[in-house]
């Protein structure tokens, strides 16, 4: 068997792959803009080497998919605190990419230390990209009561109104205080590390390949190494107003490459909107709505936010409403507008050798195997309902966070993912055998939880504005 | 495909299940004549239920199975129950306030994580629990409750520890150990950690010598624990009301005639304990245990309520309670088969015989009935019934029902 090494794509690719060049591995495209996942060694041709979000890593090696991996120790702990009994060993502590995961507050929120939060008597709301870090941190405070948001991202945006206590990766407390946190303890500290199956150490030659990254780590004085610390990026919280009451609305909109068009939409219902998308990172921009509040944060997470009452309405994907639905049907989030922009099909894909054009074709080669069928999705929950319709038998569920193709064929059987041309599955020798649903962006809302008629009025006439704006009135 | 059953957890054969109703058979009976009542909480409860201060330990909440059900958009965590005692509390505290004192027991399985998945991650107890006093006669009454089911399960050899969380925790504060460190110790007690007392230390020499005496107990009588007090009380005047108490319940427990042992770090349990804490033992099995826990139901929201309970570990028991419990029924057990045209009578007389307090089993197939003292042939002609006796080979012809049955009886 060939040794299988996955590497991280993201925060710690620069320094993973000046580490490999000093070890000599001769890697062939391992840098920011490559688009291939998978990497070849000139020094060790046999080895297996793929590119991976650095949160599906200690997963991968944990299950033994991969002999090792480097990634962070935040994700390692992450996965540790929830399976203890992961097979799982961290090999050795590389130098580089260190931060830690603090528990902060906003600066101006109403508790500013552990002992206040631990006196408190109401729920305490928890965002983080690090669930169940965030638990077992709330576990050993002995909190009385709090609920945990998993999030994708933006875990910074979310105090003091959307949650009391934020976990968040950051590598000075200084870094917080540009976001308008404040640290109110360390929960680990973390830097970059490489891990091993337990089960490869005991059974693979792997003396020769650990050996040269050990060795160039040798070369490099610790002195050296940190100088290469990237600089704090200078990332501004935003003006936070302080807006109490219960007639503001509080509104999301989403990040990442969508936002243009969201502004177009604005725009065309007469909303007019400051500093979005923001070239310094804020996620707090202003508009001319009064009474409204708004945040940005991440598509994936809004449906959430949404049911548990911290924003009013939010502009998502269908996707990310149907995953979120699927998952709590007794949701009380609904779609109140189709934006009719952001058009992607929600598909199955497989890799092309596999004999199989449709989902029937597919069922005749789980029933026929021996193993697990692998199924490998963003949606988590569609991806286990599409399984479970299309009696898949004994499958499998791999959560992914982003880059799934890279999964097929070696990692995953089979792939729930969105496209919007199909050019990136069919470059990576994939094939789609089934179309689960269309997805536009859409405004989300949950107008059972507004209590006052000032904010409903208020956020209906947002409805209203966006409803024209999409020429739908 | 392979079809696995899940890690972890165990099926219940049918043996396994005959013995598993007899000791809670026994437990329920036992139970209804003190005058304690059955109540059944869900399998389902919030998690925050379990992580309010003062109710399970971190170590014990880490392995507890929480998850986010179909209802947990709003981020509330449900978890399997891990324990019987809070849920109870909790059933008190929503519908049973009023009434002033309640004995109430239960039968229940309860889910812990353990990591080797070699101990089974769910357990079985049977739980009783003495709501709304607080005497050392109601411990001692929840102790001899426990061990009269053991004695009616014909157990020997019962070993019953006592230990006091009140003194435990009384003791840690004078020797000024700061708060989270006190907690941190009493953990560590209670997560079953018998060094962790041994390993206190203090600078103060006079403290030192009461604490080695303290530790050291593991007397067999209250008389014992009056010399500690005489010893003790001058030096820690501070332990003596729950040394007072613990004094007071040993001898309650000697009254009552049941053998026991004082030993303070025994103290395995539950952090909500904050009175006597007791383990049953039979040999080396840890069967049972509980203890007094006055601050739980004001700390879940309730009334300033005491209350105390036990449970009694079902799958231990199992193990120990060797009751030939097939050879009982085998007796009483008889195997009717049909000859073609007899079905409506064969129908007929097994009816007959289950009102006789018979077990009937029809024979349906080729295969012999194993377990079973008798066979029963019906047919549709003259000798209708052929019954015969397997233990001794005799064979009967009889024409009626009542010659049956007066046969089963004369064996």
């Amino acid at each position: 068997m060939p040794l299988k090494i996955a590497l991280p794509k993201g925060r710690l690719l620069a320094e993973t792959a000046r580490l490999l060049e000093r070890a000599g591995w001769g890697l062939d495209d391992y840098h920011d803009k490559a688009r291939c996942y998978r990497l070849k060694s000139q020094r060790y041709p046999g080895l297996i080497i793929k590119v991976f979000q650095e949160r599906d890593i200690p997963i991968q090696v944990a299950i033994g998919n991969y002999d090792f991996g480097i990634c962070g120790l935040d994700w390692v702990e992450e996965l540790l605190a929830r399976y203890p009994s992961s097979s799982l060993v961290r090999v050795k502590d590389l130098g580089y990419g260190s931060g830690a995961i603090y528990a902060a507050t906003a600066e101006n929120g109403s508790a500013t230390s552990i002992e206040e939060l631990v006196k408190s008597k109401g729920n305490i709301r928890i965002v983080s990209e690090y669930p169940n870090l965030a638990e077992s941190f709330a576990e050993r405070l002995r909190l009385r009561r709090f609920s945990i948001y998993s999030l994708w991202g933006a875990a910074e945006v979310f105090p003091p109104e959307s949650a009391e206590l934020v976990l968040l990766p950051s590598k000075t407390d200084n870094e917080l205080s540009a976001k308008g946190l404040m640290a109110i303890g360390k929960v680990i500290g973390y830097g970059a590390c490489l891990i091993a199956c337990k089960k490869s150490l005991k059974s693979k030659d792997v003396a020769e390949i650990l050996g040269s990254v050990m060795d160039s780590l040798h070369l490099v004085s610790k002195s050296t190494v940190s100088k290469k610390y990237k600089e704090a990026s200078q990332v501004t919280g935003g003006r936070y107003i302080k807006e109490t009451g219960n007639d503001v609305v509080r509104l999301a909109l989403p990040d990442g490459h969508q936002q243009s068009h969201v502004r177009h939409i604005l725009e065309s219902a007469g909303i007019e909107i400051e500093d979005y998308p923001s070239a310094t990172g804020n996620r707090r921009p202003t508009s001319s709505l009064d009474g409204v509040c708004i945040k940005v944060i991440r598509p994936q997470d809004m449906p959430l936010q949404v049911a548990n009452g911290n924003f009013d309405l939010a502009m998502t994907g269908r996707d990310w409403l149907t995953e979120h639905l699927e998952q709590f049907p007794s949701s009380p989030v609904r779609e109140m507008l189709d934006l009719k922009y952001g058009r992607v099909r929600i598909v199955a894909v497989v890799s092309k050798d596999v004999a199989a054009d449709d989902v029937d074709g597919l069922r005749q080669i789980c029933r026929r195997g021996e193993k697990p069928y692998r199924v490998a999705s963003e949606y988590v929950n569609i991806a286990d309902r599409y399984a479970r319709d299309n009696h898949l038998g004994m499958y499998r569920i791999i959560p992914t966070w982003g880059a799934s193709e890279a999964f097929l064929p070696e990692d995953a059987d089979l792939l729930i993912e969105n496209t919007e041309t199909g050019g990136t599955i069919a470059r990576h020798n994939l094939k789609i055998i089934d179309t689960l649903f269309e997805s536009t962006a859409c405004l989300i809302g949950n107008t059972a939880g507004i209590k006052s008629s000032v904010k409903s009025e208020r956020a209906a006439y947002i409805v209203g504005r966006l409803k024209k704006a999409v020429g739908e009135s | 495909m392979k079809v696995d059953r899940c890690k972890g957890f165990k099926d219940i054969t049918t043996e396994e299940m005959a013995c598993f109703r007899m000791i809670e058979d026994t437990f329920r009976e036992r139970c209804l004549k003190w005058g304690y009542r059955e109540v059944r909480t869900p399998t389902l409860e919030y998690l925050y239920l379990f992580t309010s201060v003062g109710t399970l330990t971190p170590g014990m909440l880490r392995r507890i199975y929480s998850f986010l059900d179909w209802d947990g958009w709003s981020g509330e965590r449900v978890v399997l129950k891990p324990d019987g005692t809070i849920p109870v509390a909790r059933m008190y505290i929503e519908s049973m306030a009023a009434q002033k004192v309640a004995r109430l027991f239960y039968v229940t399985n309860v889910f812990m994580f353990d990591e080797t998945g070699k101990k089974s991650r769910e357990r079985w107890q049977c739980g009783a629990e003495l709501i709304g006093v607080n005497s050392p006669m109601a411990d001692a009454e929840l102790i001899a409750l426990a061990i009269d089911v053991l004695q009616r399960l014909g157990l020997r050899n019962i070993e019953l520890r006592i230990s006091h969380a009140g003194l435990i925790k009384a003791l840690l504060e004078k020797l000024e150990f700061s708060h989270s460190e006190q907690d941190r110790i009493f953990d560590q007690i209670l997560n079953g950690d018998r060094e962790a007392l041994a390993e206190l230390r203090t600078d103060k020499p006079e403290l030192m010598e009461a604490l080695t005496l303290l530790l050291g107990m593991k007397g067999k009588s209250s008389g014992f624990m009056e010399n500690i007090q005489a010893l003790v009380s001058q030096q820690m005047p501070e332990l003596n009301q729950n040394i007072d108490n613990f004094t007071a319940i040993c001898r309650m427990v000697e009254d009552m005639g049941c053998d026991y042992c004082i030993d303070l770090t025994s103290g395995k349990g539950f952090e909500y304990y904050t009175g006597v804490i007791f383990h049953l033992f039979s040999g080396n099995n840890d069967i049972g245990g509980g203890g007094r826990y006055d601050a739980l139901i004001p700390l879940m929201g309730g009334q300033d309520t005491p209350a105390a309970g036990f449970a009694l570990y079902l799958d231990r028991l199992m193990k120990l309670v060797k009751q030939d419990i097939e050879a009982e029924t085998m007796t009483k057990r008889v195997s009717v088969s049909v000859l073609p045209g007899a079905e409506i009578s064969a129908l007929a007389i097994a009816g007959r015989l289950r009102e006789a307090g018979y077990i009937a089993e029809l024979a349906l197939g080729k295969e012999e009935a194993v377990d079973c003292s008798w066979l029963l042939k019906v047919r549709d002609e003259s000798p209708r019934f052929v019954l015969t006796n397997r233990d001794s080979g005799k064979e009967s012809s009889v024409e009626s029902d009542g010659e049956i049955i007066d046969l089963l009886e004369c064996e």
